[in-house]
């Protein structure tokens, strides 16, 4: 049996993996699955209509999915419309210890279904998050909004009146300089930009007080001529029908903020050969005072709002398989590709990694204290686990997007947790100490929690600007580059595992320190390989677009800082300067170097490389370089303390 | 003694400290781009042989750290003592030996690059024509005849030239007058009147000593400028003298007009502006296109096409440079580098144009070299390591 177990754990994870795989089915009876794989147009990027809710979701509410049940301040259970009673008392979602309860949620495309075809309740959806306490207390909300473990949620409702006062002070933020700003400022932004973009997306399909836009499309279509007539003659001051002039202007009125969507519904004419030429709803209710008619598009999404606004579940689903049909001869490769993005949304594969791994790290520690080979050998199926789901998440991301892994900071990070994954999966292999896979699911975990909190920036398949708009460079100098940075962290990690495993535990045998020592010096070298390649690839790609092969510019600076240290770590070996410790206390210093040009050279804001400028994260570097220096300190302690040394009277190393 | 100078030089200890200095060269020469500019940075901290610090205000510095140079030049020395002296090329170290040959490579070429590379700017508007580029920092005072109908003959004198003959007369047989520099500035602010728009007076400004063409011009020197792509006002204030009779005093300034004088029935004028280089080939900008991604302000591509016409070699081709493909032509590449252009400029009625960047760098092919020699030689030198281990695994096993 005990021969089995870890089969049997290995076979458990991976059933829960290929049940979440099977194609998702519409859960209520309104068609969220087809709504959210139809293709639109949104920030220069052809994605489904699920990936625009779920954006607009990391963005507003910074959660994917939108919680429609937990506890009122009875403590009584169940959908947040019905037990809240008057709407004074504080909300709570399920609390940690709520085990039994499974709180419905909607998942992205039925929000947006509401938001967009039946705004009135999405009004009531708990989405706007504003966490800042004077904030809250400004806008008067204590006592309101749903809570989650002190996070605050609130309804478009509950704020919608505070908007004069938000905007008064989102202006003066606006005014300062990004880097300047204080907490307060920013969640004054956040929630106003939050704001606006729901406002936006109430508006895109149907104007947001239209109750049934079907109708209101044939009764506009209808008085076209009419209404311009009467224009004319208004104009010309002559008699008009001053009725039904007032109906068209109405119209007119109204349909002005859909034309400023950003989300473009409008496919083109396939035959047009302008593929990118997506317009928006409103532009095309505009424009129907020349041509007299709407594309076929707006017609069906019109009949969707309608029925989906009146609950009619049968007349929507016909509507929107209807659509769906008609798309199916032009749209079938970019259908196919939405679909496949919309699997992947649903599918969420670094979430998925991200606990298998730390399920793996804990069994690879354990296996340190009970040297159980069975826990060792589980710990390293399930990194394999997870890796197979990394992989397969990273390679749906190229096929979406089409291009190398590697297009911005959030890319970055999964592809610097790959790499290591793959590097600790074969030091494992070869060692099977459980150093390997403790450090690949540690690394593979704390990367995917990095891009975790990268990707609520918004969407992290964006499109590329002008120069880094080239596969060849993508797919050389930034996987090289970053394979440098895995590598670099990689042989990092495995420092602090020998010192912390040195000072605090018994478990550093003479034999574990040399395999350590010996995997520290290879990882270093394939750092000083891919690192240094890497570097002068993105000198050479400068040369090629911009005519300067070396600018000293610090996103460069950052890169070539790695090279160096590790070349110094290497000479320093070589020429006999420092020995097994030396090597492990520089190497986790090289964590600091790493950190600094992936994060800090883009907090800096200057320079031509500017990808990923973020602020809220200077914060956590100094807490990760702080820690790195106390792991040396620690590492500098006489090997007298060191638990692992001071017992026995083995041979010490250096 | 000198076997103990070519036992320091080739030391690993010297490379890791030179190693060790350059990080730190390097970490505090990326975190003074915060406040100081790019090219002030370059210059300060990685193009000198010291770097010096002191506190603010104050006018005296003291050499803290080495420069980039400096440590450049013991880091080659070191590298070429090693090479010479210790590297074999044998099976063994066959991999250590190319990686440090393709390291000398990379950094002489960059040597050859500071030396050699010149980077000057070409703008053009649709449907013009050019033939020179301009400089990114060198002004040059320029005086030119018009009275040939056909051709304009151009007197030039470099800026750095009159930077150094203040307060002294400039005589070549090739001038047609000599040339008095009263005053020179590198960095200058002008303005016409004293007073800003909320009616406070400016201060730091003085007249201009000039007698002939402005009249009313206030002057103040500023600091140069330190961001890469910013450029000094360059002015001076210049005689010219026919003999002894003075033809006038003018101020000149990069950015301003050329003005005009005529001296014995001939047509002049003079002006200092960005310094000139020629091709002997020209460019005819035919359209520029700024492309956006449909629904967003976000750049797409930016093109440039362009007709190349040599008069030499009866060359007329047409060539389209945008991003990250350039034009290559007589040991000169042409980047994409600036464009207004695009829908709004178009509707607004101004003529799109396009600048690009001219690169003269006869040594840009050594980092490609360099780049496989290193890479190379690292991968032979670790997999020589790795089989070896594993090898010797095998074996234990």
């Amino acid at each position: 049996m005990k021969k089995f177990l870890p089969f049997i754990v290995l076979g458990l994870f991976t059933l829960w993996i290929v049940s979440a795989m099977r194609p998702a089915k519409p859960r209520g009876y309104m068609d969220d699955v087809q709504f959210g794989q139809l293709p639109v147009l949104r920030e220069g990027r052809l994605q489904p209509l699920d990936s625009v809710g779920m954006n607009a979701l990391k963005l507003i509410r910074g959660t994917r999915k939108v919680p429609l049940e937990g506890n009122n301040e009875k403590g009584e259970w169940g959908n947040f419309l019905e037990i809240r009673g008057d709407g004074k008392g504080q909300l709570t979602e399920r609390r940690w210890y709520q085990f039994s309860k499974h709180p419905k949620k909607l998942n992205p495309s039925e929000w947006l279904m509401e938001v967009m075809m039946h705004p009135e309740i999405a009004d009531e959806r708990y989405i706007f998050a504003i966490n800042h306490p004077d904030l809250v207390g400004e806008l008067s909300l204590d006592g309101k909004g749903l809570d989650k473990s002190g996070l605050r949620y609130f309804t478009f409702n509950e704020i919608r009146d505070r908007f004069p006062t938000i905007r008064h002070h989102a202006q003066s933020a606006f005014e300062q300089e990004e880097a300047l700003r204080s907490p307060f400022e920013k969640a004054v932004i956040k929630i106003w930009v939050g704001m606006n973009t729901y406002l936006e997306l109430k508006n895109t399909i149907a104007p947001q007080d239209s109750h049934n836009f079907n109708s209101d499309l044939e009764n506009y279509l209808a008085i076209i001529t009419p209404g311009l007539e009467a224009y004319r003659n208004q104009v010309a001051g002559k008699e008009h029908d001053e009725a039904i002039l007032g109906q068209f202007s109405a119209y007119m009125d109204r349909f002005q903020m859909l034309s400023s969507a950003r989300t473009l519904m409008v496919p083109p004419r396939k035959d047009s050969g302008m593929d990118d030429q997506w317009s928006n709803i409103g532009t095309n209710l505009i424009t129907a005072i020349q041509t007299q008619d709407v594309k076929p598009a707006v017609r069906s999404y019109a009949r969707m709002a309608s029925s989906f606004h009146a609950d009619d579940s049968g007349n929507f689903n016909q509507a929107l398989n209807q659509y769906r049909q008609s798309l199916q001869s032009d749209f079938d490769k970019e259908l196919k590709r939405t679909h496949i993005e919309y699997s992947y949304n649903r599918f969420a594969p670094f979430y998925k990694s991200t606990v298998i791994y730390l399920i793996a790290f804990i069994l690879a520690c354990v296996t340190w204290v009970n040297g159980s080979e069975g826990t060792r050998k589980t710990a390293f199926y399930l990194v394999a686990l997870a890796a197979i789901v990394h992989t397969g998440g990273l390679l749906t991301r190229m096929y979406i997007e089409g291009r190398p892994p590697v297009t911005n900071l959030y890319s970055s990070a999964i592809f610097v947790g790959w790499g290591a994954v793959i590097l600790g999966l074969i030091l494992e292999r070869i060692y099977r100490d459980a150093i390997g896979a403790a450090i690949a699911s540690i690394v593979g975990v704390l990367s995917l929690i990095i891009a975790h909190n990268l990707a609520l920036e918004g969407d992290t398949m964006g499109v590329l600007r002008a120069v880094l708009d080239t596969n060849f460079w993508l797919a050389t100098h930034v996987v090289t580059i970053t394979l440098g940075y895995a590598s670099t962290f990689f042989s990092g990690f495995l420092a602090i595992v020998y010192i912390m495993r040195g000072f605090f535990t018994h478990s550093l045998s003479k034999q574990t320190a040399q395999s350590l020592t010996r995997m520290v010096y290879g990882v270093i070298c394939f750092s000083t390989l891919f690192s240094f390649v890497g570097t002068v690839l993105g000198g050479i790609w400068a040369d090629q677009s911009w005519g300067r092969f070396w600018g000293w510019d610090p996103k460069e600076n950052g890169a070539l800082l790695i090279v160096i240290w590790n070349a110094l770590i290497l000479h320093a070996r070589w020429g006999g300067m420092i020995r097994e410790r030396g090597m492990m206390n520089l190497a986790v210093f090289g964590n600091i170097v790493t950190a600094f040009s992936w994060f800090g050279v883009n907090m800096l804001n200057v320079g031509l490389h500017s990808y990923g400028f973020m602020g809220a994260a200077f914060k956590w570097l100094m807490i990760f370089n702080a820690s790195q220096i106390l792991i040396i300190a620690i590492g500098l302690m006489p090997l007298s303390t060191w638990a692992s040394f001071k017992s026995k009277s083995r041979n010490q190393p250096a | 003694m000198l076997k103990q100078i070519t036992k320091f030089f080739t030391s690993l200890k010297l490379t890791v400290t030179c190693l060790a200095f350059f990080l730190i060269i390097v970490f505090v020469g990326t975190m003074a781009q915060v406040d100081q500019g790019l090219y002030q940075v370059q210059e300060l901290y990685f193009k000198s042989l010291l770097i010096y610090w002191g506190p603010e205000n104050a006018d005296w510095k003291i050499p803290v750290l080495p420069g980039g140079y400096l440590v450049g030049v013991f880091l080659m020395i070191n590298l070429v003592a090693a090479f010479v002296s210790r590297f074999k090329l044998t099976k063994k170290k066959f991999g250590i030996y190319i990686t440090h040959a393709g390291l000398i490579l990379l950094l002489l070429g960059q040597v050859f690059t500071d030396a050699l590379s010149r980077e000057s700017a070409m703008e053009i508007e649709e449907g013009g024509t050019s033939s020179h580029s301009e400089d990114f920092k060198l002004d040059e005072w320029v005086l030119i005849d018009h009275s040939n109908p056909t051709e304009d003959k151009v007197y030039t004198i470099a800026d750095s030239l009159i930077a150094g003959s203040k307060g002294s007369v400039i005589i070549a047989d090739s001038l047609p007058f000599k040339v008095k520099v009263h005053d020179y500035w590198q960095n200058v602010s002008l303005t016409g009147s004293l007073i800003d728009e909320d009616g406070n007076q400016k201060s730091g400004y003085t007249r201009v000593e000039a007698t002939t063409g402005f009249d009313n011009v206030y002057l103040k020197p500023i600091p140069p400028a330190t961001s890469m792509d910013s450029r000094d006002m360059k002015a001076a204030i210049v005689e010219l003298l026919d003999g002894d009779t003075s033809l006038g005093q003018w101020l000149v300034a990069t950015r301003m007009n050329a003005q005009k004088f005529s001296h014995n029935g001939k047509q002049y004028s003079v002006a200092m502006r960005a310094k000139r280089y020629y091709k002997d080939f020209s460019l005819t900008l035919l359209r520029a296109t700024h492309d956006k991604y449909t629904g967003t302000d976000l750049p797409k591509n930016f093109a440039s096409r362009v007709r190349l016409k040599n008069d030499n070699t009866g060359e007329d081709r047409e060539v389209l440079i945008y991003m990250n493909h350039p034009l290559r032509y007589e040991g000169m590449t042409f980047f994409q580098h600036q464009m207004t252009a695009g829908e709004v400029v178009r509707r607004s009625g101004m003529t799109p144009s396009s600048v690009f960047q001219v690169v003269k760098n006869p040594t840009w092919l050594t980092p490609y070299f360099a780049c496989i020699m290193v890479g190379l030689g690292l991968l032979i030198q670790f997999m020589i390591h790795l089989l070896a281990f594993v090898k010797k695994r095998k074996q234990a096993a």
